[in-house]
C-alpha cells in the first residue's frame, strides 16, 4: 500500500500525486514508469514517473482525468492510499553528452520530461524545451523544466501562451533557422509525438519517443504493449518505452490505444455515477483466502 | 472394479458459468477409489511423479477414512497438493506407470490427492494444517537468508522447500497478487484462486516473507538482494513474451496473446467488468489459435464471457495436440469447435479491428524433431473465416527481465537460462533458477520438480558454498 503524500491539482483534469514508495523512490531514473492499481477492483495503468526523491522515498506521478481509472486516482487525497505501485518499469533514457538536445514535452508529457530535462542538461547538454498544451493554464511544470533549460519555447493551440501552434512547429522554425540540433527527444500525445518524428526525420535528426500503449502485468508477460518499430514487433514494456521516433509505427499505437474506446466509455459513466469512489483497499486481501474457502465449501454443500 | 468417475458441472450449465467444473470425490467415492489400490510392494507410481509423493501411503490413509492424516502425508514431499490434483498431468506422470495402466484403467491418484487436499479446506471451520516439517527439517540453518524470485509454482515450491529447512526465505512477485500462471492464467473454472491462495497461505504460515508489487532486476537489483544479505537467489520468473505467428494483422484490435487474455479474465477479473475495470471484448465469433491448455483455457473462457461460436485453429492433428485428453474434451463438451489442419496465414482488419482470419489447409508428413508428424501446407486451400476475436495461444518464451539484466549469467539463444537439471544451478554458484524461465513453457508439477531439486542445491551450496 502506498500512501499519498501530497497533492495538488495543476489544471481542470490534471493531477499531480506524490506518493510514498520508497523502493522505487531509491532505483527510479529519468524515463522510466510504474504500473498503478487503485484498488482491489482497479485495472493496472502505466504511468510515467515525473520525479523521485529518495530522501523523502517518495514518487511523483502526473495524471491527465481521462477514463475511469484516472479520474478515480484524481479523486484521491493526501492520507488516503494506493493497493499496488510496481515500479520502476522500462529502460531509463539514455542520458549521454550529444550536444544540442532539444527536449519536447506535450500536455501531461510536460511533466515527464522535466526529470530528462534536468539530466541532460546535468550532463553538459546545451538543452532547448519546448513545451505545448491547449492553452496558456494547462501549461504544467513550466518553472521546472525552464530553470534547466538554455533556451525555453511555449506554444498553445489557442495562442494564449507563446507560439499559436504544436511544439512540432516550433520544432521546425528552430530547424529552418538553421540551428544544429543534435538530438531529440519528445513525450507527449502519440500525434504530437508522430509530428515530432515527420519533422526531424527530413533532417535526420535522432529522436527518441516515449511511448504509452496499454499494459497489464508491464514484466514481459502479456504482450498487450506491443509496437512495431523498425517493421518489428516490440515490447514496450521491457523494450522500450523509449524507441527511435523514426522506426514507431504511431498510427497502429493510435488504434492500439483505442481499443477499449466503448468499454472505457462504460466504465467512465459508471465512476461518474458512483461519485466519489471509496479509497479503501481492503487491508486483508492477501490474507482473507481462508473466509473465501469457506464459502466455497457452503456452495458446495448447497450445490 | 472401474475407476470411479469424477463429478462434473453439466457441460451446457457450465459453459455460462466460471465455478470449478470438476467438482470433486465425495467420501465415498474417494474410498472407494483408493481401495482399488493394491499397494504395490513395489510401488512404481511414485517414480512418475516429478515430487517424489509416498502415494500408496496416501492412498492406503484414505481407504481407511483417515483423510487428514492423507494429506499430511502428501504435503510431506508436496506443499501444493490441490492444485496438483487439478492440474498435473497424471496421465503422463504417476497414473501412466501405475500397474493397473497395463490391463485396467489406473488408479485416480490426481483425484485423490485432489480429494485428500481439499479435506483440509472443506472442513468446517478450516483445519488449515501446517504443512509438516517432514525429515528435511533441520533447525541449525535459521539465521541464512534466501531470496526466490516468482511467486509460481517452481517459486512456491522452492520457497516452501527452504523454509522447511529452516532458512529464512523471502519470496518476491511482481504482480499484485501471488500464485504466477496459477494466478493469472489457469482460469477460475480450472483451478479457483481460492485454492490457489489457501496454499499459498500454507506456504506463508511455514515462515515465508512474501512480498508482492516487486520486481526483482526493477525494484530491487540481484546486488542490491545480496547486498542485504541473501545467501542464494532462486529465479523462478517464468514464461514471459508471448510467441506470435509472425502473419500480417497481428497488432489489430482484438487479437490477443493467450497470456493477455487469461490475465485479463483471470487476474483482472474482467468477466465482472464494468465492477472491475479491466475489460475484455469478446465478439460473436472467437478463434483460438493452438492446441495446448493454454488454447482450450483461452476457449473455454471465451465462451464463458458469451461468444456464440469458439473455434480453436491447429496445424497439426488432434493426435498430436499438447493438450490434456481430459481438457480437449471437456472443451468439446461445452461446445468449442475444432479446425484441425488448418494454419493462419493473415488476418484481416476493418477500422483497425480484425474482420477475417485467412486460413491454409494442412496435412501431415514426416515426423520432425519433436517426433509429431510435421503439418505440411497444401497448396492453394487458403480459405477466409470471419471472424471477432483471435487468441494466439502458440507459446511463450522465458520471460526476458532478468536473464538480461544479470551480467554473466548464461542464457540459450532462445532466452532460456541455463542451469545443471539436478540442481537448478546457474553459471553463477550463488543464482539458481527452475520452471518456464529455464525450460521454456512447461507444466506446473515439473517447474515445482524444479524447485524442489534448486532448493535441496540451494541447502548443499550455502553449507558448502566452495562445492
Amino acid at each position: 500500500m502506498y500512501k499519498i503524500l501530497n497533492k495538488q491539482r495543476l489544471y481542470e483534469n490534471i493531477v499531480k500525486l506524490d506518493v510514498e514508495a520508497p523502493l522505487i523512490a531509491q532505483n527510479a531514473k529519468a524515463g522510466q514508469f510504474v504500473v498503478v492499481r487503485l484498488d482491489e477492483k482497479g485495472e493496472r495503468i502505466p504511468l510515467t514517473i515525473a520525479d523521485h526523491d529518495p530522501n523523502k522515498n517518495s514518487i511523483t506521478l502526473v495524471l491527465q482525468e481521462v477514463g475511469a481509472s484516472t479520474k478515480l486516482l484524481g479523486k484521491l487525497e493526501i492520507g488516503h492510499w494506493i493497493l499496488d505501485i510496481l515500479g520502476p518499469l522500462g529502460h531509463p533514457t539514455e542520458i549521454e553528452k550529444f550536444g544540442t538536445v532539444v527536449c519536447i514535452g506535450g500536455g501531461v508529457g510536460i511533466a515527464v520530461i522535466h526529470p530528462i530535462v534536468k539530466a541532460m542538461s546535468e550532463k553538459g547538454n546545451k538543452i532547448i524545451t519546448i513545451i505545448g498544451s491547449r492553452c496558456e493554464d494547462a501549461l504544467i511544470f513550466k518553472e521546472d523544466n525552464k530553470a534547466h533549460s538554455d533556451e525555453f519555447y511555449i506554444t498553445t493551440d489557442d495562442g494564449s501562451c507563446g507560439r499559436k501552434g504544436f511544439v512540432s512547429d516550433e520544432l521546425k522554425a528552430l530547424i529552418d533557422k538553421g540551428i544544429k540540433i543534435d538530438h531529440v527527444i519528445a513525450i507527449g500525445p502519440v500525434p504530437m509525438m508522430k509530428a515530432v518524428s515527420n519533422v526531424t526525420k527530413a533532417h535526420n535528426i535522432k529522436t527518441i519517443v516515449s511511448l504509452n500503449p496499454l499494459m497489464l502485468d508491464a514484466t514481459g508477460m502479456c504482450g498487450v504493449c506491443r509496437v512495431t518499430v523498425g517493421g518489428v514487433s516490440k515490447f514496450a514494456c521491457v523494450d522500450g518505452p523509449e524507441f527511435d521516433g523514426h522506426q514507431v509505427d504511431f498510427d497502429e499505437l493510435s488504434n492500439r490505444l483505442t481499443q477499449y474506446k466503448d468499454k472505457e466509455k462504460i466504465a467512465f459513466d459508471k465512476c461518474e455515477r458512483c461519485g466519489t469512489h471509496p479509497p479503501t483497499p481492503s487491508l486483508d486481501k492477501r490474507g482473507g483466502a481462508a473466509h473465501k474457502l469457506h464459502q466455497i465449501g457452503d456452495r458446495r454443500k448447497r450445490g | 472394479m472401474p475407476r470411479q468417475p469424477m463429478p462434473q458441472q453439466d457441460p451446457k450449465v457450465r459453459a455460462q458459468n466460471f465455478n470449478e467444473v470438476a467438482l470433486g470425490y465425495t467420501e465415498e467415492q474417494a474410498i472407494a477409489e483408493a481401495k482399488r489400490c493394491i499397494q504395490c510392494k513395489k510401488p512404481t507410481c511414485i517414480a512418475g511423479c516429478p515430487v517424489e509423493i509416498d502415494i500408496p501411503a496416501f492412498i492406503d490413509l484414505i481407504a481407511n477414512g483417515k483423510f487428514d492424516k492423507a494429506n499430511e502425508k502428501l504435503k510431506e514431499t508436496n506443499s501444493l497438493p490441490a492444485i496438483c490434483g487439478r492440474v498435473c498431468p497424471q496421465e503422463d506422470q504417476c497414473e501412466k506407470v501405475c500397474v493397473f495402466s497395463k490391463k485396467n484403467e489406473p488408479i485416480a491418484i490426481g483425484r485423490l490427492e485432489r480429494f485428500a487436499a481439499d479435506w483440509e479446506m472443506r472442513s468446517e471451520p478450516p483445519l488449515n494444517l501446517p504443512l509438516t516439517k517432514g525429515e528435511m527439517s533441520r533447525s541449525d540453518r535459521g539465521s541464512e537468508k534466501v531470496a526466490v524470485v516468482g511467486s509460481g509454482p517452481a517459486g512456491l515450491t522452492c520457497a516452501g522447500d527452504l523454509a522447511k529447512m529452516g532458512y529464512a526465505v523471502t519470496m518476491f512477485e511482481s504482480l499484485h497478487q501471488t500464485g504466477g500462471v496459477l494466478s493469472y492464467g489457469i482460469p477460475e473454472f480450472r483451478l479457483p484462486k481460492s485454492i490457489v491462495q489457501f496454499e499459498v497461505d500454507g506456504i506463508r504460515k511455514l515462515g515465508v516473507d512474501i512480498q508482492v508489487d516487486a520486481l526483482i532486476g526493477r525494484t530491487l537489483t540481484i546486488d542490491e538482494l545480496l547486498k542485504k544479505g541473501y545467501k542464494a537467489i532462486f529465479i523462478g520468473s517464468g514464461a514471459g513474451l508471448p510467441q506470435f505467428l509472425k502473419i500480417p494483422g497481428e497488432n489489430l484490435g482484438g487479437v490477443y496473446s493467450a497470456n493477455e487474455f487469461l490475465t485479463r479474465v483471470n487476474l483482472m477479473k474482467a468477466y465482472l467488468f464494468p465492477e472491475y475495470l479491466t475489460p475484455v471484448k469478446i465478439g460473436k465469433k472467437v478463434v483460438v489459435v493452438g492446441g495446448g491448455n493454454v488454447a482450450m483455457d483461452a476457449a473455454r473462457c471465451a465462451l464463458r464471457l458469451g461468444a456464440n461460436e469458439v473455434t480453436i485453429v491447429y496445424r497439426r492433428s488432434e493426435a498430436e495436440m499438447p493438450a490434456r485428453i481430459e481438457e480437449i474434451e471437456r472443451a468439446k463438451e461445452e461446445g468449442v469447435k475444432f479446425k484441425i489442419l488448418t494454419n493462419p496465414t493473415r488476418i484481416l482488419g476493418k477500422d483497425g479491428w480484425v474482420s477475417q482470419m485467412e486460413v491454409l489447409k494442412m496435412e501431415l508428413g514426416e515426423p520432425d524433431e519433436s517426433g509429431r508428424r510435421r503439418p505440411v501446407p497444401v497448396k492453394g486451400s487458403e480459405y477466409l473465416i470471419d471472424v471477432d476475436t483471435v487468441v494466439v495461444a502458440i507459446g511463450n518464451n522465458p520471460n526476458p527481465l532478468l536473464p538480461r539484466e544479470i551480467k554473466g549469467l548464461n542464457v540459450e539463444k532462445w532466452g532460456g537460462v541455463v542451469v545443471d537439471p539436478a540442481t537448478g544451478q546457474t553459471s553463477i554458484p550463488h543464482i539458481f533458477a527452475g520452471g518456464d524461465i529455464v525450460s521454456g513453457a512447461a507444466t506446473v508439477i515439473e517447474a515445482m520438480g524444479a524447485g524442489k531439486r534448486a532448493a535441496r542445491a540451494i541447502d548443499r551450496y550455502i553449507r558448502n558454498p566452495s562445492k
